[in-house]
């Protein structure tokens, strides 16, 4: 106990030395010989219930836990320096593994603020904004019901979250068809998207909206009136107006406290205030009005997204601007997704300069005037914003994602401090933090 | 480990090395190490339509003492890497390593100050298992193959001596740069 | 969405949304030179004697516009400027020494804060009943490094940019303060906006920014003993080079690039 943080030991290599942490000697001779109950317990960043690489630092009073902390960073990937290096069309490949449960918030998100910067706001054609809305609405859908999956997990209800996966399931198959993955789709692009939806896949949509109303009551029979369910989440993590306000917190927890604050309402994007929808909110505050939320907005999606299918219509899903656009025809090969054969053929064959700007387009990209743009969508766990910087090259100077999880991970110690141990991790599963999308 | 470590080289060993090899691959607990976009797609493995519980392995353990393989499934930063370490290192004997998508088996794209250029450089790797991110039936055929890796697990002398195999092996193999693969 | 206070540049775009000057308007912040990344001399791509000055958009002059405008041009982003003029006016400041430019680009709206009225500004926004920015979104850095030879930048290399958005007149604004790379102090405004915590903690891991008065100002996405700031300019990427079967290419800062 009294050796110096660094004390040399001699030994048949030499010295060594045993560096110990100086000051927590101290700490830890203190902790001994006071005679309270608390403890502090290391949640994490691997632990089976919190949601992910997060690290919960629980100062614990017998069962109450009195100080709650954050430790994030696990999950740091430096994408928003990668993005630096890449063109701004490679970016969506980027942005769409930030928060890897909203994959098409974040390309949406950040394809609006390279079209505005680009000022091509009100050139994307109808039809890709319409797809873009869809594909938003059924990510809304999966990311909704991996939260209340993996929230039911955490609590011990499994059967919520084999329910959940199912029915995610169902919507993994449509991105599938549609971008030709399950995650991590680098669908949508600046001007548009990167091909337009394959046949037969309407058809797959409207099959799933309508077999999607049957599944979700099933989450109202298993949970909502559930006296276990409910005797878990009602009063738990508890966070009023103010402290919403505060801490930043936006999407189902700011509305949990009564305030309809929507983007899609207030500040509409992609033609949002066309669509017929509502915004639900509740007044309990906790995390069982959380759950109720997330319930009512996947129906309110499943009405968006049938609405979107009314309206499609045919037509160009890419801006027309061949300085953008990439003058691609996608198309299934041996080795594949690539540009199609007969299109290779005709560029090669046909037009010398088609093929050039083709290689210009790809290898170097477009400029985009300099300046900055901010954009925001209303993603599942709220408001992410893109904040872009362009210094007029073919790459973004400067990408910062404003993230939901990352701001509303903050209220988690207002939530938790003064509850029990057991709460915290309903009340952080309420929050719905994706590690990918707090670190980046 | 036990006695089976003991044992002489021979017709003894190897049906003991066979028996053991049958046991341990039909009752592999994995360590929940999931990190990013791949936890999820691991996640998915679990629940209903793949249903992992056909080959014995639904249960994924919380604690590291009680798991034999560690499915490293994501991106793993800097400041992850001692954590992954350590728990590793908590598993007991004998432990498995799968390498789940790209990230964590090369870095992928993420070549960047922040994630470590592959797992491997912190803990062994069995099975290296591609994709960004590989989708559950990959997942499953990454596990059965190692199902039959462990199937052929050697002991006791004979593991000795596949170790000393496969280390000159690995001596003599040629750099990745010297390869002439496909595509020259 | 027409860029009023320049009206002629609408001309020739279809779109009416002109984004940014392509003149010799607007604000220098560095110039660029050759193309595919030769710097170190040995440029034999022949475009050695390419130069590109980088303009941001420069300072807009009244009326400011915005959405809602009237026929003269006088908009929203006036009714901001005015209510903040006013209420700095009655705690004894000068406007002027306090915005030290406001730009109007691409339908938002720019304040250029002096640092040291950072929180002054903060707190009028927030809480003047014609203002109400109830909400901050977080403050993201950027880096705008001098080189030897080009210094247009210096004293302004690093700035914080803070997005506030008022969920009572449903606005949206955006204040930018700059710190120079030799004094990188910028002061915090977690007093006034709690949610900025976190946000000043992952500036300050990734540009070196010192927010001065923040309770707790430490790494938040690095470990705790990093050295430098990932995420300025002249920080590398640190990538490794990728090998493939008789190949190797560099990391990706590494490679030729377009400049």
């Amino acid at each position: 106990m009294t050796t110096s943080p660094a004390s040399p030991r001699e030994t048949t290599e030499g010295a060594v030395y045993t560096v110990t942490g100086g000051d927590w000697d101290e700490v830890a001779a203190r902790a001994v010989t006071s005679d309270d109950e608390r403890i502090i317990v290391n949640m994490g960043p691997q632990h089976p219930s919190t949601h992910g690489v997060l690290r919960l630092i629980l100062e614990i009073d017998g069962e109450t836990v009195t100080e709650a902390r954050c430790g994030i960073g696990y999950l740091h990937t430096g994408i928003e320096k990668n993005l630096e290096y890449r063109t701004w069309t490679q970016g969506t490949t980027f942005v769409t593994r930030m928060d890897y449960l909203t994959p098409f918030f974040n390309e949406t998100a950040y394809c609006l603020a390279v079209e505005k910067l680009l000022g091509i706001t009100d050139q994307v054609p109808d039809r890709a904004t319409l797809i873009r809305v869809m594909l938003m609405e059924l990510n809304r859908l999966s990311s909704h019901l991996v939260c209340i999956a993996t929230g039911g997990m955490e609590l011990g209800a499994t059967t919520i979250m084999i329910y959940g996966f199912r029915d995610r399931e169902l919507i993994l198959d449509i991105y599938e068809l549609i971008t030709g993955l399950r995650m991590n789709h680098a669908y949508i692009r600046p001007g548009g998207l990167a091909q337009d939806l394959p046949p037969g896949a309407v058809d797959q949509v409207r099959a799933f909206v309508k077999k999607m109303r049957k599944n979700l009551p099933e989450y109202d029979k298993l949970a909502t009136g559930n006296p276990v369910f409910k005797g878990r989440m009602e009063g738990i993590g508890y966070l009023d107006l103010a402290g919403c306000l505060a801490t930043g917190a936006t999407g189902p927890i700011l509305r949990s406290a009564g305030l309809p604050h929507d983007l899609r309402k207030t500040q509409p994007y992609c033609g949002y205030e066309t669509y017929d929808f509502e915004v639900p909110t509740a007044d309990t505050c906790d995390a069982y009005g959380r759950f109720l939320i997330r319930l009512e907005e996947m129906r309110q999606s499943l009405r968006i997204v049938e609405q979107c299918l009314d309206r499609l219509e045919p037509g160009p899903v890419m801006v027309e601007d061949k300085k953008i656009a990439w003058p691609a025809q996608l198309a299934l090969g041996p080795d594949g997704l690539g540009n199609s054969l007969d299109h290779i053929k005709k560029i090669m064959g046909t037009s010398m300069e088609a093929l050039i700007h083709h290689f210009k387009l790809v290898t170097e990209g477009f400029r985009v005037p300099p300046g900055q743009a901010y954009s925001a969508v209303e993603s599942p766990k709220g408001e992410l914003g893109v904040h872009a910087v362009s210094d007029g090259g073919t790459r973004p100077y400067r990408v910062h994602f404003r993230d939901p999880s990352f701001t509303n991970l903050q209220a988690m110690a207002a939530m938790c401090e003064g509850g029990q141990v057991a709460d915290v991790i309903v009340a952080v599963a309420s929050i719905d933090p994706v590690m990918g999308g707090v670190d980046r | 480990m036990g006695l089976e470590e003991k044992l002489p080289s021979g017709f003894l060993l190897t049906t003991v090395e066979q028996a053991a090899g049958w046991v341990r691959k039909s009752s592999v607990f994995p360590a929940t190490f999931g990190l990013a976009c791949c936890a999820i797609e691991m996640m998915t493995t679990g629940a209903g339509r793949y249903d992992l519980a056909r080959f014995g392995m639904e249960v994924f353990r919380g604690s590291p003492r009680q798991a034999d393989l560690m499915i490293v499934a994501g991106r793993v930063s800097q400041k992850m890497a001692p954590v992954l370490r350590q728990v590793y290192d908590q598993m007991p004997n004998p432990k498995w390593v799968i390498s789940m998508g790209v990230c964590a088996s090369s870095g992928g794209m993420f070549n960047n100050y922040a994630i470590v250029q592959g797992v491997d450089h912190i803990v062994p790797v069995d099975i290296y298992l591609p994709g960004c991110p590989p989708r559950p039936e990959m997942l499953m055929d990454a596990i059965l193959k190692l199902h039959r890796k462990i199937q052929d697990t050697k002991l006791g002398v004979n593991q000795e001596q596949a170790a000393r195999e496969a280390e000159e092996a690995a001596l003599k193999a040629l750099p990745l740069i010297e390869m002439k693969g496909l595509l020259r | 969405m027409s860029d009023p206070k320049n009206p002629e540049r609408d001309q020739g775009n279809h779109n009416g949304n002109v984004p940014v000057q392509r003149d010799d308007t607007g604000e220098v912040i560095g110039t660029r030179r050759g193309m595919f990344g030769a710097n170190n001399g040995g440029d034999t791509s022949g475009y050695g004697g390419l130069v590109r000055t980088v303009r941001l958009p420069g300072a807009a002059q009244r009326p400011y516009g915005g959405p809602r405008g009237d026929e003269g041009g006088y908009g929203e982003f006036d009714e901001i400027a005015d209510e903040l003029e006013g209420a700095l006016e009655e705690q004894g400041l000068v406007p002027g020494n306090v915005i030290s430019k406001t730009v109007v680009d691409r339908g938002e709206l720019t304040f250029h804060i002096e640092r040291e009225y950072l929180p002054a500004v903060a707190r009028i926004l927030r809480d003047d009943p014609a203002l109400r920015f109830e909400l901050c979104l977080g403050v993201s850095g950027a880096h705008f490094p001098g080189t030897p030879s080009d210094t247009t930048n210096a004293g302004r290399e690093l700035h914080a940019v803070y997005h506030l958005r008022s969920l009572t007149h449903n606005r949206l604004i955006r204040l930018e303060v700059s710190a120079p790379d030799a004094d990188p102090h910028v002061p915090s405004i977690v007093s006034v906006y709690p949610t900025n915590d976190w946000h000043e903690r992952e500036t300050y891991d990734f540009f070196g920014i010192v927010f001065d008065g923040h309770p707790a100002l430490t790494r938040i996405m690095m470990p705790d003993d990093w050295q430098g700031f990932p995420q300025r300019k002249d920080y590398p990427l640190g990538g490794i080079p990728v090998e493939y079967k008789g190949a190797q290419i560099p990391a990706p800062d590494q490679r030729r690039s377009y400049s």
